[in-house]
């Protein structure tokens, strides 16, 4: 029963899309962070995919390596009011592009809706299969 | 005698496991689409029926040294070289799933498993009349 193994190839990719998705909410959600809780300005987050060898030849799914925190200075823009302000007046936001998340996103959703549309042929094949000789 | 019932059934149930097999590479590449490198790989289909079905030999196949000797079928189990499937538009990733051809390649699959399926069926019917002699 290869097809079995379906469900783990692409649960696995789903898995790992969802931790892209949680990500990508946290940049989104931390794009006008001023300063996070050890005073630095929020870093954008990003995930690292990795292939993952399943059992015999063929199946590979995948899994999140890593969180890579993007290390580009972040926006600096001055208002010597705020509170935030350094000694010449600037403050820094995080580095967070909110159109490249957007980008991520929809990239991330559409990866998503593939591996669920993956899983429910296998199962209606699967299902099929079993039914060999009983319903007609 | 009994072999004339169960051949043509043996034939398909190598095809149906093959199709399966194919079915989880395609999973494969398609949920491998966002991975940075990755390489999407396919399966020749007609050469893998061939080899499964003893059609054509393996490299490694059994030697007939005795007349006694029995041949063997090689069986889907042992599947044939697994091809690199050529990247159509290159990425900055080096990653070379084409989601449009995965995509198709997954319907089209699935469509002809569930034709294997109805081959099955019917040769099971058949069968089944035949013994029931109706």
């Amino acid at each position: 029963m290869s097809m079995l193994n379906i469900f783990n190839v692409s649960g696995s990719a789903v898995s790992a899309q969802s931790q892209r998705l949680n990500t990508v909410a946290t940049n989104l959600a931390n794009a006008d962070t001023v300063a996070g809780p050890d005073g630095q300005s929020f870093k954008a987050r990003q995930v690292l995919f990795q292939t993952l060898a399943m059992g015999d030849s063929g199946a590979a799914g995948v899994r999140v390596a890593n969180v890579l925190e993007d290390q580009t200075p972040g926006r600096r823009v001055h208002d010597p009011k705020h509170p935030a302000a350094d000694g010449d007046g600037y403050v820094t936001y995080s580095n967070v592009n909110a159109v490249e998340e957007m980008v991520n996103m929809i990239s991330a959703s559409r990866s998503y809706q593939n591996n669920v549309e993956v899983m429910n042929t296998a199962k209606t094949l699967l299902l099929k299969t079993l039914q060999i000789k009983q319903n007609n | 005698m009994i072999n004339r019932l169960t051949d043509p059934l043996e034939f398909q149930s190598q095809a149906l496991v093959l199709r399966a097999e194919r079915q989880r590479l395609l999973a494969s590449n398609i949920a491998n689409a966002d991975t940075p490198g990755y390489v999407a790989r396919d399966m020749d289909f007609a050469s893998a029926l061939r080899q499964a079905t003893g059609e054509q030999a393996l490299p490694a196949a059994l030697a007939h040294t005795h007349a006694g000797h029995l041949s063997v079928r090689n069986g889907a189990a042992s599947p044939a070289g697994l091809a690199y499937a050529a990247p159509s538009q290159t990425n900055l990733d080096r990653n070379t799933v084409d989601m449009d051809r995965e995509r198709a390649s997954f319907a089209d699959n699935a469509v002809k498993y569930e034709a294997t399926l109805r081959f099955i069926n019917g040769s099971v019917g058949t069968m089944l009349n035949a013994i029931k002699g109706q």
